[in-house]
């Protein structure tokens, strides 16, 4: 029993060409996880240095945590990147409630049709948020 | 057999004896070989050119043979073969192989999707040879062996590790109590029969476990045929206890079912339409059941 496969120069040629719906599935919900776990830890290093508020300027609207997210706002390529996170976030949840129905094994035969539901539902709802995270003037 | 070696070699001998200048046996052998084989070649040529361009398809095989010095480099041959209605990928191998390259290697037996030994990496995916019309596929036709397998030879692939794992799940029953009449049947009933029956038309082509591409990185991953295979003995109502929990303990493993990441690939290639990802997932469930305790 080999332990690895090599096949070296044989296997070096272009030659998956055939990907079938269940294979796209997870590479895109491997992508979104991942795409997700950078997120995290970008919202975790945001948020915790821009915390600490002093009463006064919080009521003024100037203090550290209104001015880094306005400041943030008012960036177009932030905008994008939302509506990015979103599309992601949306595709991961809904294929993640596909891959539990494969798991307690329901409608495994539509397994196919389910993922391109995911998709379509994910498309639709990016583009209904298109106006909320794009309107609104880039301060 | 014997003796016309023999013969061959007295007569060797006799000549380098007597004539020495004389080219021997060998040398006049290599120039009749070398003279059929252009012969061939002009034969193979002519053929070619008078195949009507309407009916012929293009084969793109891949070649390779680390035996033979012209064939260490992998490449892909072309081949013009006639088409006729109903063809199957295995026909026109068969053809290529019989009028234009002898040397050209692929398993092939009953021709009729039961042997398992044709399947083939087909236009970018695992399919049976002799099951694949050509018609369903685009021009050029490109055959490939199975891929995350180590090849052997041309289109053979070296099945020994996927064998090796299908007999890691221990497939054969192993009932605890068998009739008391020997000559008793012992029988199973209908729904169970509807519940395994699937399971049981695995040909053990290897198409799955080549589309796998978990089984591709992780080598101890028993496979999706292996797993089916544990699947019909462990769902069989007939099967014993002790061999069903001993199953279960080995495909329950890290290296088991639970690398399955339900990617579908292994059921899209299946040419007995085995539904692989739903018997392993069935066995997943089981091994959790058979492992909660409630106390």
């Amino acid at each position: 029993m080999s332990q690895s496969y090599n096949r070296g120069t044989v296997e070096d040629f272009g030659r998956w060409r055939e990907f079938t719906a269940g294979m796209w599935a997870w590479i895109f919900h491997k992508f979104t996880g991942w795409v997700l776990v950078g997120y995290l830890f970008t919202h975790i290093a945001v948020l915790s240095t821009s915390v600490g508020v002093d009463p006064a300027s919080a009521q003024a609207g100037s203090d550290l945590y209104t001015s880094t997210l306005s400041g943030l706002e008012s960036l177009l390529i932030v905008r994008f990147l939302e509506v990015g996170l979103l599309a992601v976030a949306v595709f991961h949840i809904l294929n993640g409630i596909r891959l539990l129905m494969v798991d307690l094994g329901v409608g495994l035969e539509s397994q196919d049709k389910s993922f391109y539901a995911s998709l379509l539902l994910t498309g639709a709802i990016v583009i209904a948020s298109v106006p909320t995270f794009l309107g609104g003037k880039l301060a | 057999m014997s003796t016309q070696i023999e013969q061959q070699e007295t007569e060797t001998e006799a000549d380098e004896e007597t004539e020495p200048e004389v080219e021997s046996p060998g040398d006049r052998r290599r120039a009749q070989r070398d003279e059929r084989q252009a012969q061939e070649q002009a034969q193979r040529e002519v053929e070619e050119e008078t195949l009507d361009d309407e009916d012929t398809i293009t084969l793109k095989v891949f070649r390779y043979d680390p035996e033979v010095e012209g064939k260490q480099e992998p490449r892909f041959d072309d081949f013009r073969v006639p088409f006729h209605k109903g063809m199957t990928i295995l026909d026109a191998l068969i053809y290529a192989r019989d009028h234009y390259d002898s040397s050209l290697t692929f398993r092939h037996s009953c021709r009729q999707a039961v042997c398992g030994s044709d399947a083939l990496f087909v236009n970018g995916r695992q399919r049976l040879g002799c099951k694949t019309q050509i018609s369903e596929l685009d021009d050029p036709i490109r055959i490939e062996p199975l891929p995350h397998q180590e090849v052997v030879k041309d289109l053979v692939v070296d099945m020994e590790h996927f064998y090796d794992q299908m007999e890691a799940v221990e497939p054969y029953f192993d009932a605890d109590e068998t009739p008391d009449d020997k000559l008793e049947e012992q029988r199973q009933t209908r729904e169970n029969r509807e519940k395994v029956k699937m399971s049981t038309r695995c040909i053990w082509c290897g198409a799955c476990m080549s589309s796998c591409n978990i089984a591709a990185g992780d080598n101890e991953y028993l496979g999706p045929a292996a797993i089916n295979k544990a699947y019909r003995f462990a769902m069989d109502e007939r099967e014993g206890e002790n061999r069903k929990q001993e199953r279960l303990r080995i495909i329950e493993q890290e290296h088991g079912v639970w690398r399955c990441q339900t990617q579908f690939s292994c059921t899209e290639v299946c040419p007995k339409d085995i539904p692989l990802t739903e018997h392993i997932q069935e066995l997943k469930r089981e091994a959790v059941k058979n492992n909660l305790k409630f106390w």
